[in-house]
């Protein structure tokens, strides 16, 4: 008899509040094995951010503080230079990284602070009522897109890990989804070599995860997954943008 | 080490570095840009974090970071910088972190002026950021206070888990004085010590959480009502002001910071027309100190209000003689210093003319 | 002894295991609402000889509910 599969340690047993189907729940389980399995939950301390995952505090199980919207890489700043030895990380969604949080995002990565970033994108503002995001698509209809974002007054869909790799002092930077096992297994991939990049103080690191939002795309959640496969990933290609783990071999 | 003659900024900077704080995030504003660029040439020396950020929204979170994770942590603006920190000022105080927060005051409102003013007393005594919360808030008004204030301040905020304000103004930030630091308290930043601090769990069973969200109601009250108790026992044990001549004055000005020198002359060249003129000194600007008023309202004629705004203190001051003698004010704004003369005609004014 | 166990009081029904199972196996009950209020998902005891144990379903399942034994 052997355990193919059970719960991390790094989740706490409190159960997740996430909507059905919400990728946040998948996502947080990545982060915690990744922890778990690098052995370095009893030195972790997670910044929560503004958000669905306003209660990521709650879920995982090392040191966690809540900060503003959009001010986690700021505040993770804080802790880092306070701990340099401990593991620091931020969980964001697309309005608390790339909206509001932009210049602590950008800043974050040129100082190329030791600090691991999970960006979930899910196109569209969640708690607060499936509002546009920053990364919500052209055409998409939003709450406050009722029409269809159009470029005229919108502008363009936000692409964080393209800007983010121009920076020297970012040094791992992926973009993965989850929609299906064989990206979900990719995903934590991606998780564990950007924790890795910050045990190796080789600086910033970040993983922007294409994520849904059954309940305000208004799909049920196995068409909310095909949603990121068929009209996320063509706009946001899936892939390693800066990687600096090779060099230090 | 005798005494050093400094700049009142970089006494607030090395007296932070003395009272054990070696994390220290900032932005460039004037008038207090020689904290920065003292610390960015000190904390290395000491082992320390300097860090500028980009913005004061980043720099006070990276306090709230920083303090939440254990550290002593000190962080200087300006008025308008002041301004964008109050969201995580009010995250600060809810969260109970401890921090130091000095503004070296310049002229309002809106990009306003660089010169000094104390047109932020409401802005740090009523609140600023969003919520019920209070910061403890301290006034120097020589540069050696504000080195002994800012040692103070160190230790009551971990005291109270609860962020203390210095508020100077570009006068006290930029001029220098002989400062004495060898007979000032020395302080350390012993994080083991705060075993609510976020530093990793280590061998602790119990995780730690710097948090101010509570959806409940109820608790969220009771978490308001226990910070509030925080500021009750606050408002008892960390009074501060000064008293002159007040004992028999007819009139007694109320000024703080550089005014409050100002003041002091005045009592001299009133002395030479006979007016009988004392001074009450917050020091504490909050909790407002209530005892002078008290000592003072049976004999006093009036009170007379002194400060580089368009009148803000004069408010506590009406609250504490509430109703009983006048209270007059007389301010200057925009960068514009009270001057002696001035005071001394609204003094005759108050009295009823030079005896 | 093969088992895919469900800790059904926190299963929301959002059914992603049944479309990564690719044997099929898995169904939401029918018969039953957990404490939620939701069908949870499980495996019919005649079904379970199909199962290959290769922990699909827990992996993409976003509240943890299921745990796989080979």
């Amino acid at each position: 008899m052997a355990v193919v599969f059970q719960k991390t340690k790094g989740l706490t047993d409190v159960p997740f509040h996430y909507c059905p189907g919400c990728t946040h729940g998948i996502v947080h389980r990545l982060v915690a094995e990744v922890m778990e399995e690098l052995g370095v939950l009893d030195k972790a301390i997670g910044v929560a951010p503004v958000g669905c995952a306003v209660f990521a505090y709650e879920y995982f199980n090392c040191d966690m503080q809540e900060a503003a919207h959009g001010r986690a890489p700021a505040v993770a700043t804080g802790i880092k230079r306070v701990h340099p030895d401990k593991v620091v990380f931020t969980y964001q969604g697309d309005g608390d990284l790339a909206a509001i949080g932009t210049a602590e995002t950008v800043h974050a990565a040129a100082r190329g602070e030791n600090i691991t970033v999970i960006f979930i994108n899910n196109a569209i503002y969640g708690m607060t009522g499936g509002q546009m995001a920053p990364t919500s698509l052209i055409e998409q209809e939003t709450l406050t897109t009722p029409y269809g974002r159009k470029p005229e007054n919108n502008g363009y869909p936000v692409k964080m890990c393209e800007m983010l790799s121009t920076l020297d002092g970012a040094s791992y930077i992926e973009r993965v989804s989850v929609y299906d096992v064989k990206h979900v297994l990719q995903a934590k991939k991606a998780i564990k070599n950007a924790f890795t990049a910050q045990l190796n103080k080789k600086g910033f690191s970040m993983i922007e995860v294409l994520s849904s939002c059954p309940t305000n795309w208004g799909l049920s959640p196995n068409e909310a997954l095909k949603w990121i496969k068929d009209n996320m990933e063509p706009y946001y290609p899936l892939g390693v943008y800066k990687n600096t783990l090779e060099e230090a071999k | 080490m005798a005494k050093v003659l400094m700049k009142g900024n970089e006494a607030l900077a090395e007296a932070a570095i003395q009272a054990g704080c070696r994390h220290y995030f900032g932005y460039p504003i004037t008038p207090q840009n020689e904290v920065t660029a003292y610390m960015a040439k000190r904390m290395p020396e000491v082992g320390g974090v300097f860090l500028q950020a980009e913005s004061e929204v980043s720099a006070i979170n990276m306090v709230y970071g920083a303090g939440g994770a254990g550290a002593r942590v000190l962080i200087t603006s300006s008025s308008p910088g002041i301004s964008l920190m109050q969201e995580g000022i009010s995250y600060i105080a809810g969260a109970e972190v401890p921090c130091v927060i000095a503004n070296i005051m310049r002229g309002g409102p809106g990009l306003g002026g660089i010169q000094p003013s104390q047109s932020d007393y409401f802005q740090a005594t009523k609140g600023g950021g969003h919520g019920d919360y209070k910061l403890i808030v301290l006034a120097p008004s020589t540069i050696q206070e504000m080195a002994d204030l800012v040692q103070q301040a160190f230790d009551i905020a971990d005291k109270y888990r609860n962020p203390v304000m210095i508020l100077g103004d570009g006068m006290l930030g930029q001029m220098m004085e002989p400062v004495d630091f060898d007979n000032i308290k020395k302080g350390e930043n012993h994080i083991s010590e705060k075993t609510w601090a976020t530093t990793g769990m280590g061998t602790r069973k119990k995780k730690n959480i710097i948090n101010s969200l509570e959806l409940d109601p109820q608790m969220l009250e009771k978490h308001n009502i226990e910070l509030f108790n925080k500021y009750e026992k606050a408002s008892k044990e960390e009074v501060r002001y000064e008293m002159i001549n007040c004992e028999d004055a007819e009139i007694i000005l109320v000024a703080y910071g550089t005014i409050a020198r100002v003041a002091k002359n005045v009592i001299e060249l009133a002395k030479r027309e006979n007016i009988k003129v004392g001074l009450i000194r917050p020091i504490s600007l909050w909790p407002f100190p209530v005892e002078p008023f008290e000592k003072t309202v049976d004999h006093v004629k009036g009170y007379l209000s002194i400060e580089m705004s368009m009148g803000q203190m004069v408010e506590d001051v009406k609250l504490a003689v509430n109703g009983r003698k006048p209270v007059y004010f007389y301010g200057r704004a925009g960068g514009m210093v009270p001057e002696p003369a001035a005071i001394l005609e609204e003094i005759r004014k108050i009295s009823g003319g030079a005896k | 002894m093969k088992q895919v166990i469900f800790d059904e009081n926190l299963c929301k029904s959002c059914e992603l295991c049944v479309e990564a199972c690719p044997k099929h196996i898995i169904e939401m009950d029918q018969d039953r609402l957990n404490v939620k209020g939701y069908h949870p998902a499980m495996i019919k005891p005649e079904n379970m000889e199909k199962c290959i144990s290769c922990g699909f379903c827990a992996i993409m399942c976003p509240d943890t509910v299921i745990t796989v034994i080979k």
